[in-house]
C-alpha cells in the first residue's frame, strides 16, 4: 500500500493513522492466543508471568502442566479427549452424508419450496444455542436419549448439518450439470456417477463442511451440559468446569493443543479453498 | 395453450405437455428424495422439540387435573363472595384424593405461584382433614385457617382453572395477573427480567457496533492489499475463528484478572495504582471485551467478501472528479459496502443476544445476560416451563432478525471462511 508520491501530507498522516488502527486491531485478535502459549509452560501454579519467566530464566519454564495434563491423577482428560474424537468423528460423518445428500436435491432446479426447505435447514446455526440446548434436551429426554453418546452425536449432527449444507450448495453452484447427463448417457446409473464424477469434483467443499462440522462439534458446550452425564463428559465441558472453578494452568496445556489442532484446521481448510478456487477457475 | 390448436403428440401417443409435467413432476420427487432425510430428521429432533417448548411454556394442566371436581363445581360461581358449600366439598373430595397419593405438597407449590400463602394454609388443611366429620364442609375448612374463609384465596384458585395460561411469558416480562384478573408490573426493584431483556439488547447492540468499527478497516485493508500480504493477515483473522471458544475466553480471563497482564501494563504507564487495579472481569467490561474478539471474524469475513468485489478503479475515478479521498469514500465506496455491513452486523447482533458461554464466565453479576437466566431455570430451578417460555421470547426476536437477514442478504448467501 505504497502511497503515489504526490500525496498531500494530511492525507499521508492519515494513512498511517489507518494503518496504526489496523495494526491494533489484529493485535487485538490475535495476540489472546498467543498469551496462552507461555503461560503453559510455567513452573509455577500462577497464571501470570513470573519474574523468572520475564527475565527468560529456564528454571521458570516446564513441562509440568503438560505431564499433568496426560499423567495427573483423577485425571479428566483422557476420557474426555476420548469421548470428544469420538463424538466429533460419528457426528462428522453423520452431518457429512444427511447435509451433502440434502445439498445435491437443493441444488436441483426442480427443488420446490427451496428458500422455505433452506430455512428449516440452516435453522440450528441461527437460533441461539441455548434454545436449541433446552430443545434438543426436551427430545432426548422423551427418546431415553439422554446423558448416552448416541444422543450427543445426534445433537452435534443438527448442529453441524447446516454448515455441509452451505458450504456444499455452494461448491454446487459452479458446478457444470453436463458432466452428469454425459455420464448418464454412457450408461452409468446415478450412484455410480455421483460416486466417480459429482463427489470428486465437490469434494473440497465437503471436506471443508465436515471441518466445520467436526470443529462445531469438537467445540460444543452448550447443548452437552443438558445432555451430557459423567460418563460423556468432552474436552469442552472439561474446561467449562475447570474455568468456572478454578483457571489451572493444566487448562492452559489444554488449551495450547487446542490451539495447535485448530492451526492444522485452519491450514487444511485453506488449502482446499485454494484448490477449490483454482478448479473452478479452469472451469470456467 | 389453448384447446382449439392441435395438440403436440410425443412418439408414445401421449399429449408433449402432459409427458413434460410428468418428468418435471418426477424430478420434483428425486431432488425432494434427496433433501428428505436431512428434513424429517431435523423436522422429529429440532423442529417438534421446538413446538414442544411452545407448548410446555403455555401448559397449565397440572392444577386442573389436581382439582377437576373442584373446578366443575366453580363453573357456576361468580367470584364475588365465598363459593358456597358444594364447592367447598367437591375440594375436599379432590384434596383427600390428593393427600391418599401425596400430590397435596406439588399443589400448593402450584398455588403458591398464584398467590403468596397458600403453602402453610395447605399443610394445615392436610392436618386437620383427618378429622373432618361428614357434611358440612364449608364450616370445617374455613375454620382450619382464616385465610380459607377469604375470598380472594378461592379467587385465585380459580384463576387456575383453564388449562394454558400466559403466565409463564408474563412473567418473563416482569408482570403478572393480579386479583382483579388484570396485567400489572411486578414492583419497581423485583423487574429483574426486564433488566436482563434490556442489558441483552444493550450489549448485543454495543458488541455490534464496535465489532463493525473495528472490523471496517481491516477488512479495507485485506481486500485492497496485493494477495500475498492479504493471505497472510487474513490468518490473524481464521486462527480466532477456527479456535475453540473456550480457549478464547480462558485467554481473555488470564489477560483481564487483577493480577493480569492487561492490568500490569495499565500499572506499568502509570495509568492505574497498583493497590487499586480496576475490576475488568466478572463484570459488563469483561463481557464487552471478550465477546468483540470472539465475534469480530463473523464481521470481518462478509466484509470483506463484499469489499472484495469493488474495483478500487471507482475510488479512483472518484478522486479524479474532483473529490477529495475522503468524499470518494463517503460517496462511492461507503454505499457499495452496505451489503456487507447489513450482513455481518445482523450476523453478529443474531449471534450476540443468544450468547452463553463467554458471558457466564467472564461476565459475572452484572454481565450475565437472558441465555445465562434460561441455563439457570433449566438446571437450577426446574422450571423448565418459565425456561421454555424466555426461549421462545429470544427465540422470536432473533426469528425477526433471521427474517430481516433473509430479506436483505439471502440465506443462501451466506459465506463461510
Amino acid at each position: 500500500m505504497a502511497l503515489p508520491k504526490y500525496t498531500e501530507p494530511h492525507y499521508r498522516i492519515w494513512h498511517y493513522i489507518y494503518l496504526t488502527i489496523c495494526a491494533a486491531v489484529f493485535f487485538f485478535l490475535i495476540a489472546p492466543l498467543f498469551v496462552i502459549f507461555p503461560l503453559s509452560f510455567n513452573a509455577e501454579e500462577f497464571l501470570s508471568f513470573s519474574d523468572g519467566m520475564k527475565s527468560l530464566d529456564p528454571d521458570a519454564f516446564s513441562l509440568r502442566w503438560y505431564k499433568d495434563m496426560i499423567y495427573g491423577t483423577k485425571n479428566p482428560w483422557g476420557l474426555a479427549a476420548k469421548n470428544s474424537f469420538i463424538i466429533a468423528i460419528f457426528a462428522t460423518i453423520g452431518s457429512v452424508i444427511l447435509g451433502t445428500v440434502a445439498a445435491l436435491g437443493l441444488s436441483s432446479r426442480h427443488m420446490p419450496y427451496k428458500g422455505l426447505i433452506m430455512a428449516v435447514l440452516i435453522s440450528p446455526m441461527i437460533v441461539p444455542l441455548i434454545i436449541s440446548g433446552v430443545a434438543i434436551f426436551f427430545f432426548m429426554a422423551k427418546a431415553g436419549l439422554a446423558a448416552t453418546h448416541t444422543g450427543i452425536v445426534l445433537a452435534h449432527i443438527i448442529l453441524g448439518t447446516p454448515f455441509v449444507v452451505i458450504t456444499v450448495t455452494a461448491t454446487l453452484s459452479g458446478f457444470d450439470h453436463s458432466v452428469t447427463r454425459a455420464a448418464a448417457s454412457l450408461g452409468s446409473d446415478p450412484v455410480n456417477t455421483f460416486m466417480k464424477i459429482t463427489l470428486p469434483l465437490i469434494l473440497p467443499g465437503v471436506i471443508s463442511g465436515g471441518l466445520f462440522a467436526f470443529v462445531t462439534s469438537f467445540d460444543e458446550v452448550v447443548v452437552v451440559l443438558f445432555l451430557a452425564g459423567l460418563e460423556n463428559t468432552t474436552i469442552p465441558i472439561q474446561m467449562w468446569t475447570g474455568l468456572r472453578e478454578q483457571l489451572s494452568p493444566t487448562i492452559l496445556a489444554v488449551a495450547t493443543c487446542l490451539i495447535i489442532l485448530s492451526t492444522l484446521i485452519l491450514v487444511t481448510a485453506e488449502l482446499l479453498r485454494r484448490r477449490s478456487e483454482r478448479l473452478r477457475g479452469i472451469n470456467r | 395453450m389453448s384447446s382449439e390448436t392441435k395438440q403436440i403428440l410425443t412418439t408414445d401417443g401421449i399429449p408433449l405437455e402432459v409427458s413434460l409435467k410428468k418428468a418435471e413432476r418426477k424430478n420434483k420427487i428425486k431432488a425432494f428424495l434427496l433433501v428428505a432425510p436431512l428434513l424429517f430428521f431435523l423436522i422429529i429432533t429440532y423442529v417438534f422439540p421446538i413446538g414442544d417448548m411452545l407448548f410446555r411454556s403455555v401448559d397449565d394442566k397440572m392444577v386442573t387435573q389436581m382439582l377437576p371436581k373442584t373446578f366443575k363445581a366453580m363453573e357456576t360461581w361468580d367470584g364475588q363472595e365465598l363459593p358456597d358449600e358444594e364447592v367447598f366439598a367437591a375440594f375436599h373430595e379432590d384434596f383427600i384424593k390428593l393427600v391418599e397419593d401425596k400430590r397435596e405438597g406439588k399443589l400448593s407449590t402450584q398455588l403458591n405461584y398464584t398467590k403468596n400463602g397458600f403453602k402453610s394454609i395447605i399443610k394445615k388443611l392436610r392436618r386437620k382433614s383427618k378429622t373432618f366429620e361428614e357434611g358440612n364442609y364449608k364450616e370445617q375448612i374455613m375454620s382450619v385457617h382464616k385465610r380459607w374463609a377469604d375470598v380472594e384465596y378461592w379467587r385465585a384458585i380459580k384463576r387456575r382453572a383453564p388449562e394454558f395460561t400466559s403466565q409463564k411469558y408474563l412473567k418473563g416480562m416482569d408482570m403478572y395477573v393480579n386479583e382483579e384478573g388484570k396485567i400489572v408490573s411486578v414492583e419497581e426493584d423485583r423487574r429483574i427480567h426486564r433488566v436482563l431483556w434490556l442489558r441483552t439488547l444493550e450489549i448485543a447492540f454495543f458488541v455490534t457496533v464496535f465489532c463493525f468499527l473495528m472490523a471496517y478497516p481491516i477488512a479495507h485493508l485485506l481486500a485492497t492489499l496485493p494477495m500475498k500480504y492479504s493471505n497472510l493477515l487474513m490468518i490473524c483473522v481464521l486462527l480466532p475463528f477456527w479456535t475453540s471458544l473456550l480457549v478464547r475466553t480462558a485467554s481473555w480471563m488470564i489477560l483481564l484478572q487483577q493480577q493480569g497482564i492487561v492490568n500490569d501494563f495499565f500499572v506499568g504507564i502509570g495509568l492505574v495504582a497498583d493497590d487499586n487495579r480496576p475490576e475488568m472481569m466478572y463484570n459488563k467490561t469483561g463481557s464487552y471485551v471478550a465477546m468483540t474478539q470472539i465475534l469480530l471474524p463473523f464481521m470481518v469475513l462478509p466484509l470483506y467478501s463484499v469489499m472484495k468485489t469493488i474495483s478500487p478503479s471507482l475510488m479512483r475515478a472518484g478522486k479524479s472528479l474532483g473529490g477529495t479521498p475522503f468524499v470518494a469514500f463517503w460517496k462511492v465506496y461507503f454505499p457499495l459496502t452496505i451489503p456487507g455491513i447489513g450482513a455481518g452486523c445482523l450476523l453478529v447482533f443474531i449471534l450476540a443476544i443468544g450468547y452463553y458461554i463467554t458471558p457466564a464466565l467472564v461476565g459475572g453479576a452484572s454481565g450475565t445476560l437472558i441465555s445465562n437466566q434460561i441455563a439457570f431455570h433449566m438446571k437450577s430451578t426446574l422450571d423448565w416451563s418459565f425456561a421454555s417460555a424466555m426461549g421462545l421470547m429470544l427465540l422470536s426476536g432473533v426469528l425477526v432478525i433471521y427474517w430481516l437477514y433473509n430479506k436483505i442478504v439471502g440465506i443462501d448467501n451466506i459465506k463461510l471462511g
